[in-house]
């Protein structure tokens, strides 16, 4: 099969069907300069996925094409190797017994010999990586063998570049480093680049969109901060990291203002109503962290679209500059959760035990159906 | 000394290892690398004549590559070639018995290698025999030198199915081993010894050099 040459700003179209085996399905398209995020928790098939685009394995059915090249269907399957992109795998796959140019060097054999060293040399430093070519994989460090994997990966001028977890395996201080240097190369590469995770903060901080997938279903997929504030149901919503979901009863609807009315415990909160609810329908609400305020009560400037909430604090976990504190709402089993500045915290005179007020802002509160 | 038995017992371990290793690269790599039905049945084969008593594959291999067999009989009737009482038949004897000492190195070596490896490789465009030559190999290299190694002094030594199959004819099948026994027989305890001597040390060389590659191999798998 002849490889048609590679069209550069190709966007990328994956739809999985798989029953068999480890189930899969999945549907999305990743566009040139677009960073998409594929989240979920660990064995959910996210790796499995990215192989699948890579050629690496075969989906029972679907299509996968780049541009016009169609990568995998029922007729044909093209290898990893005609797929030309570039994929650095978890823990990088550098070639141990190869000193890092070497690795580089390996994604260039379409060169002539003569230019390959030149053009992996350029490639290290384009990553950062100036002044270890000479060293083995096993004396760099995990942000440099990254470096020489994302180095070896791109070499290519490859039509995709995937990723999986690639901030899994360095410390911390050298993954936010790389946050950075990954959003500033992004932005330079004009091709779809896949990114999987477990983590929903990197998906949050680098991602364009993120697709949901657990347990082999895809759950939802938009951009980060949609899919935050308005997750399809509750299984999103915790894989989002949301933690305040909770359930409420309606009991008065305003239809000029559009506004719902909602029993929480002993109190009422008011909401957007989305048109669909009835007087006595039960819901599950969520609302993210930055839709949780302690700062507005106490500068007295509480405005119309923000519910106020009589809770007692229960408990006070100091992370770093953060505070997570946990408040008990009277007639609510599980506790109301936000997380506010140590400084913030500070200035309040937080403690465990006190009594105060939170507002919940109306507008993000987002509700769904009950559970079955 | 037995000078004669020493060069026929180099010359057998140098030919058997020269067919054995491709037959054991491809077994050891296909095991490694893919699962098919029957597997553990033709895992399990591989390693039998590990603990059958030599003799045993020996009777075997005598009654099936013997004259009265139809492998025999055809080997006459087209090649007019004989394997038992004969340099050959000493040969695939010494395959047969040694598979499993060289599938099982190479085997663990390919299984080492992360699939990371592979798929990055393939992804940066390597071809299948590319990555083979220049992947693959180097990295499974310490488990197939320990397979050279110990098939050859493994050879070097074997007694029972030699005898079996060869008997002990000058020149022909009476390897070194046999040359110990028959010294030993003939009460020339100094010939016996100083074989016997050479044999030790040989063994004791190559396993510190076996033992010095599987540490090589695990610190770099780590």
């Amino acid at each position: 099969m002849k490889l048609i040459n590679p069209s550069s700003n190709a966007a990328l179209q994956v739809r999985i069907d798989q029953q068999q085996g480890i189930p899969l399905r999945a549907e999305f398209r990743c566009a040139a300069g677009e960073l998409l995020a594929v989240v979920g928790p660990s064995g959910g098939g996210k790796t499995t996925l990215l192989r699948m685009i890579a050629g690496l394995s075969t989906p029972q059915s679907g299509e996968i094409r780049c541009g016009e090249q169609i990568w995998y269907n029922e007729q044909q399957c093209l290898t990893p190797q005609q797929r030309h992109l570039g994929y650095v795998p978890q823990h990088f796959g550098l070639f141990p017994h190869l000193n890092a140019e070497a690795n580089v060097m390996a994604a260039l054999d379409h060169l002539p010999k003569a230019e390959r060293r030149a053009q992996a040399r350029d490639w290290l430093r384009r990553v950062n990586l100036d002044g270890f070519p000479e060293r083995l994989p096993h004396q760099l460090s995990g942000g440099q063998k990254q470096r020489v994997a994302l180095a070896r990966a791109l070499a290519r001028n490859p039509q995709v570049l995937l990723l999986d977890e690639p901030f899994s395996a360095v410390d911390r201080g050298t993954r936010e480093r790389l946050y950075v240097e990954l959003a500033q190369l992004k932005a330079k590469l004009n091709i779809p680049v896949i990114m999987v995770t477990h983590d929903i903060n990197e998906a949050v901080l680098l991602a364009d969109r993120v697709v949901l997938i657990s347990q082999g279903a895809m759950l939802q997929q938009g951009e980060p901060l949609a899919v935050m504030a308005k997750p399809h149901n509750e299984l999103v919503a915790r894989h989002m990291g949301l933690r305040n979901i909770f359930d409420a009863r309606v009991v008065a609807l305003e239809s000029n203002e559009q506004l719902a009315w909602l029993q929480f415990g002993e109190q009422r909160i008011a909401c957007e109503n989305p048109g669909h609810l009835q007087l006595g329908m039960q819901l599950r609400w969520v609302i993210p962290n930055q839709g949780v305020r302690f700062n507005s009560i106490s500068q007295g400037r509480l405005p119309r679209s923000f519910n106020k909430l009589q809770v007692t604090i229960e408990s006070m976990l100091v992370m770093g500059d953060l505070v997570r504190i946990a408040t008990s709402v009277a007639g609510v089993e599980h506790p109301l959760q936000a997380e506010v500045s140590l400084n913030l915290a500070q200035k309040l005179g937080f403690h465990e035990g006190m009594q105060t007020e939170v507002a919940l802002k109306s507008d993000m509160i987002h509700l769904f159906r009950h559970r079955a | 000394m037995d000078w004669l038995s020493l060069w026929l017992s180099v010359k057998l371990a140098a030919v058997s290892v020269a067919i054995l290793l491709p037959i054991t690269l491809w077994l050891g790599r296909s095991l490694a690398y893919h699962q098919f039905y029957g597997k553990s049945w033709l895992e399990a084969l591989i390693m039998v004549p590990l603990v059958l008593p030599p003799t045993v594959v020996g009777y075997y291999l005598l009654v099936g590559l013997g004259r009265e067999s139809w492998i025999g009989a055809l080997l006459e009737q087209y090649f007019d070639a004989q394997l038992v009482f004969h340099f050959s038949g000493l040969v695939i004897a010494s395959i047969v018995i040694n598979i499993p000492f060289a599938v099982q190195p190479i085997q663990r070596a390919f299984e080492a290698i992360p699939e990371e490896i592979r798929d990055a490789a393939a992804c940066c465009g390597m071809s299948r025999w590319r990555i083979l030559w220049r992947l693959e190999l180097p990295l499974a290299w310490p488990g197939i030198l320990t397979a050279i190694v110990l098939s050859f002094s493994h050879v070097l030594g074997e007694f029972g199915v030699v005898l079996m199959m060869g008997g002990a004819i000058e020149g022909e099948t009476k390897t070194l081993s046999i040359a110990i026994y028959d010294s030993v027989q003939a009460f020339d305890f100094d010939g016996a010894g100083a074989m016997s001597l050479l044999l030790v040390l040989f063994a004791m060389v190559t396993l510190a050099i076996t033992s010095a590659m599987s540490r090589r191999m695990l610190r770099r798998s780590a």
